[in-house]
């Protein structure tokens, strides 16, 4: 299980760290996405990685190790809505670039 | 609970600005006469709120106990419950940006709000984020104040449009974007290993942290650390800053010189609340905001000698300002944090009217028509036709005296020369390095001979731009609206008033300086003495 998740947020970061340097708009804004999602599960992971605990401490059996930390999954809601709608913001501002240099360049021309 | 309800005006810097955000999405862009009076409002009652908070923190004495009161939003306990703390720094640059906040917008009225649509709610949008972000108590709320005042001032930059304003937001964004999932990376690195994301808390067991969890939350610290000194522009980070700044229309640029000292903010509020006493937390990251703010302010310097737009220089003495800020905390260790807050606010205020005076004085030059289409169909674009005298239109006579004057004071503040504000900020700032230790090691003198030699480069990059614009004749200078005149004349009489009154605002400077490191007094009030506590003695 950590193998699996230390790998998918290793190979997510790595290629949107490789997007991220690219020269066209559209592959920044892929390779953000791709940084995001690796550091949601980046933060998940921050909480302790439990398979079959429910997150909730009810009042019967207050021992913390049984539960799954709530706080890291409600952090992570919060970030993939702010990262969800900061993509579809960048996109807005790609098409505008687009439009408006006829170029999909991060620097808006071509530059030989 | 008579007297209960100043309690509750903590809240009112973020919960005012927000309501009346929404207010404006309602109203059509053609009501534009109903929305700027609502956000003109909005922004007064800010002032009035954030000056009544000011006064609360200061009324508690110079020499008493800490000033810092926290609210425990719904009620829970601290490390549990979200919660808003205000002390004397927070006081302090909420008074500043809704001063900011107040001017900028006045300004904005004459000409700006109508450059494109939904200008007022973003405007809103931003002061909020704003407030939230000096007024939060814990990192990850700080981390949402964070993307609430970014998200406007995308939208903000993105104002009137055109090819610049896109090709240099498109930059903006992305930067901050990936700034923000570092930002994550650290806060999640922290909550891994301490188990909690509330300041005060933090402040309590980071110094208990050892073993290998050491330098996991020491990377959590740096990289929280980067994302912090990216907002604030330390070299190599800040090379977006200039050019994206530029490219802002000028009431715009004059808000967001404020943006750059949230990331100042930050690291103060972080690094000297959590440093801890003893132990690695001590001093952790000194010689980095030395060095980097050395590397600022001479990137800065060769940066305004470069620069042939005033826009430019403007830019690149908002990096010296961070520079500054930055090199003077990390040499000082928390020392001379007195003369660190004035130049904040000094500067920061200079800098706004730079701003503004800049589109004042280039106007002349610039042809300001952009003409663009329509995003949403109830825009307003009948306005980008100018010229036409309207409700703003007292024009003021002899404008280039006016502006040449008010020029003259600008570059007084920012370079740092008497008679003003800025001369006493730096002169409290070498002063403090001086009286740091009996032997004053090379860094200190090397930051010192940078802060005076950025001065020197300020002067001579404005004087020749000043030349240049001012005394070549023009032959029919644009006439000068008094809502523009205004707001520049009301940030200079404020410099000016810092310097009169540099006793009593340096006094409370040094107060705040003392209270940043006063970190018991800030974990007894907003862990100690929670909600339950304040619930018994209601009653």
């Amino acid at each position: 299980m950590e193998a699996v998740l230390a790998l998918g947020i290793g190979v997510f970061t790595a290629a949107g760290v490789w997007l991220i340097l690219r020269p066209r708009t559209f592959q920044v804004i892929i390779g953000l996405s791709l940084i995001s999602y690796a550091v949601n599960l980046f933060i998940y992971a921050a909480g302790r990685l439990k398979v079959d605990a429910p997150p909730l401490v009810g009042t019967v059996n207050p021992d913390p190790a049984l539960f799954d930390d709530p706080l890291p999954q409600a952090l992570v809601l919060t970030a993939i809505v702010i990262s969800f709608a900061m993509t579809a913001l960048l996109l807005v501002v790609l098409l505008a670039s687009r439009g408006l240099t006829g170029t999909d360049h991060v620097d808006g021309d071509e530059g030989e | 609970m008579s007297a209960g309800w100043t309690d509750h005006l903590i809240v009112a810097p973020i919960v005012l600005p927000l309501a009346a955000a929404a207010l404006t999405l309602f109203l059509d862009e053609r009501q534009r006469r109903l929305k700027a009076s609502v956000a003109l409002l909005t922004v007064l009652a800010l002032l009035f709120v954030s000056t009544l908070l000011l006064q609360g923190a200061a009324s508690s004495g110079f020499a008493g106990e800490p000033a810092t009161t926290a609210y425990h939003l719904g009620n829970w306990p601290a490390p549990f419950g979200i919660v808003l703390v205000i002390d004397w720094l927070s006081a302090l640059m909420l008074v500043l940006t809704s001063g900011l906040g107040l001017t900028t917008l006045v300004y904005s009225l004459a000409y700006w709000d109508r450059a494109g649509p939904r200008f007022h709610t973003l405007f809103l949008l931003q002061l909020m984020g704003l407030n939230g972000a000096f007024l939060t108590g814990d990192l990850f709320n700080l981390f949402v104040f964070f993307e609430v005042l970014l998200a406007a001032s995308y939208g903000l930059l993105l104002h009137g449009s055109g090819v610049q304003r896109v090709q240099a937001g498109l930059h903006y964004v992305s930067i901050n974007v990936a700034t923000s999932l570092l930002f994550l990376i650290g806060v999640a690195l922290i909550y891994g290993v301490t188990g909690t994301l509330n300041m005060a808390d933090l402040a309590i067991r980071i110094p208990a942290v050892a073993g290998s969890d050491l330098p996991l939350l020491q990377s959590g610290m740096a990289i929280l650390g980067t994302a912090f000194l990216l907002k604030a522009g330390m070299w190599p980070l800040g090379l977006w800053l200039p050019r994206s700044y530029a490219a802002a229309a000028p009431p715009v640029a004059a808000l967001f010189a404020i943006l750059s000292k949230v990331g100042v903010y930050a690291v103060l509020r972080v690094y000297l609340l959590l440093g801890g006493e003893g132990g690695w937390a001590a001093n952790f990251g000194d010689e980095w905001l030395l060095y980097g703010g050395m590397a600022t302010i001479a990137f800065g310097t060769v940066g305004i000698l470069a620069s042939r737009t005033l826009m430019r220089v403007a830019g690149y003495s908002v990096i010296i300002s961070s520079g500054t800020l930055l090199a003077a905390i990390g040499a000082g260790q928390g020392a001379v944090l007195g003369g660190v807050l004035f130049y904040l606010v000094s500067s920061t205020v200079g800098i706004c009217a730079f701003y503004l005076l800049i589109e004042l004085i280039e106007r002349n030059e610039a042809d300001a028509a952009l003409k663009v289409e329509p995003v949403f169909e109830d825009e307003y674009t009948g306005s980008l036709e100018t010229g036409e005298e309207d409700e703003t239109g007292v024009v003021i006579p002899a404008t280039l005296a006016i502006l040449g004057g008010g020029f003259v004071f600008c570059v007084l503040v920012i370079s740092g020369l008497p008679p003003l504000s800025g001369f006493v900020a730096k002169f409290a700032i070498i002063h403090g390095l001086l009286g740091l230790r009996s032997e004053i090691d090379w860094p200190v003198w090397a930051l010192i001979s940078l802060i005076i030699l950025s001065g020197l480069a300020t002067i001579i990059a404005t004087t020749r731009a000043g030349i240049d614009l001012i005394w070549t004749p023009s032959e029919q200078p644009q006439p000068l609206h008094l809502a523009e005149a205004v707001p520049v004349g009301v940030l200079l009489a404020a410099c000016l008033g810092l310097a009169i009154f540099a006793g009593p605002t340096m006094r409370y400077m040094e107060r705040t300086g003392q209270s940043l490191g006063d970190r018991q007094g800030y974990v007894q009030k907003v862990l100690i003495e929670g909600p339950a506590d304040k619930h018994a003695r209601s009653r």
